[in-house]
């Protein structure tokens, strides 16, 4: 059935195992041709298979990964230039630029929101809930506060 | 006028396996994972592309939602595979079915061709079970 229905099958996997490779290995340098190797790939033919399985092109999906585990970085307070280093970025300043672009805030204006939710959740976890849900669990009438 | 869905619900076994499951195989996000006293947490994730939907990872378990013999029932139920819980869309139906097998998602169903695109089945860690389509393009 799967054959039938995409006879390049193994170009899916292909392209399954680069966006894999990313996944893995974002943290250190790797770049393009690196990763259109993993799929065996010429560097164009890969670039436009992938942005047809995933929407944006290697590059794009690469800093999107780096941008999500920055965020997840920055939430448990790791110092903006840590985070930056750490997901594979070579400079604060590109980190920086690209951080804002992806989520509309820059890296400390991020981290200080995120841990301001958290704060507040840990005081008052009954922030985090919706009435129905508290009611429902018999949260609103225990300690929780 | 109702104007969106903020919050669902999917009832699991065990929240942290499914936290393993949703997490870390199907890529969503946490949006609050926040303990509410002893034995209660209230864990919710979101799809990569939806930050808006808190997908609520509802455990069942006997106490003020479910008393005992609901709860052996609703276990019952959702380990054999009743519950459907929700319609997930993709870019590529054939790229995404390729990635979550390899990462161990069970399908019930392989791709197959609707009218309005394509359409498999995976199941949870639980049992219920998502349909994952890609929709048609050209109008």
């Amino acid at each position: 059935m799967e054959q039938e229905i995409h006879p390049k099958l193994y170009l899916y996997r292909r392209i399954v195992q680069a966006k894999l490779f990313i996944d893995r290995h974002y943290a250190e340098h790797i770049d393009l041709s690196q990763i259109a190797d993993e799929a065996f790939f010429s560097k164009f033919h890969f670039i436009r298979l992938f942005r047809q399985a995933y929407g944006k092109t290697p590059h794009h999906y690469l800093t999107q990964v780096r941008i999500d585990n920055a965020k997840l970085l920055l939430v448990k307070g790791y110092a903006v230039a840590d985070a930056c280093f750490q997901v594979g970025f070579d400079s604060t300043t590109s980190f920086t630029t690209l951080f804002k672009r992806h989520t509309g805030l820059s890296p400390s204006a991020y981290q200080a929101r995120e841990l301001q939710r958290l704060a507040l959740f840990k005081a008052n976890p009954l922030r985090a809930v919706p009435n129905c849900f508290a009611e429902t669990h018999g949260w609103k009438n225990s300690n929780i506060r | 006028m109702i104007s969106k869905v903020t919050h669902m619900c999917v009832y699991v076994l065990d929240q942290d396996s499914a936290y393993e499951f949703y997490v870390n195989k199907l890529g969503f996000k946490v949006h609050t994972d926040v303990p509410m006293g002893p034995g209660a947490r209230w864990l919710t994730v979101t799809p990569p592309e939806q930050p808006e939907l808190e997908i609520t990872l509802f455990p069942i378990k006997e106490g003020n939602v479910f008393d005992a013999d609901t709860a052996k029932t609703m276990v019952e139920l959702v380990k054999k595979g009743t519950f459907g819980a929700a319609v997930f869309t993709c870019q590529d139906l054939m790229a995404t079915y390729e990635e979550l097998k390899s990462k161990g998602v069970i399908f019930k169903k392989a791709p197959t061709k609707e009218f309005y695109g394509y359409e498999a089945l995976f199941t949870d860690d639980s049992g219920n079970w998502f349909s994952l389509s890609q929709m048609n393009t050209e109008k």
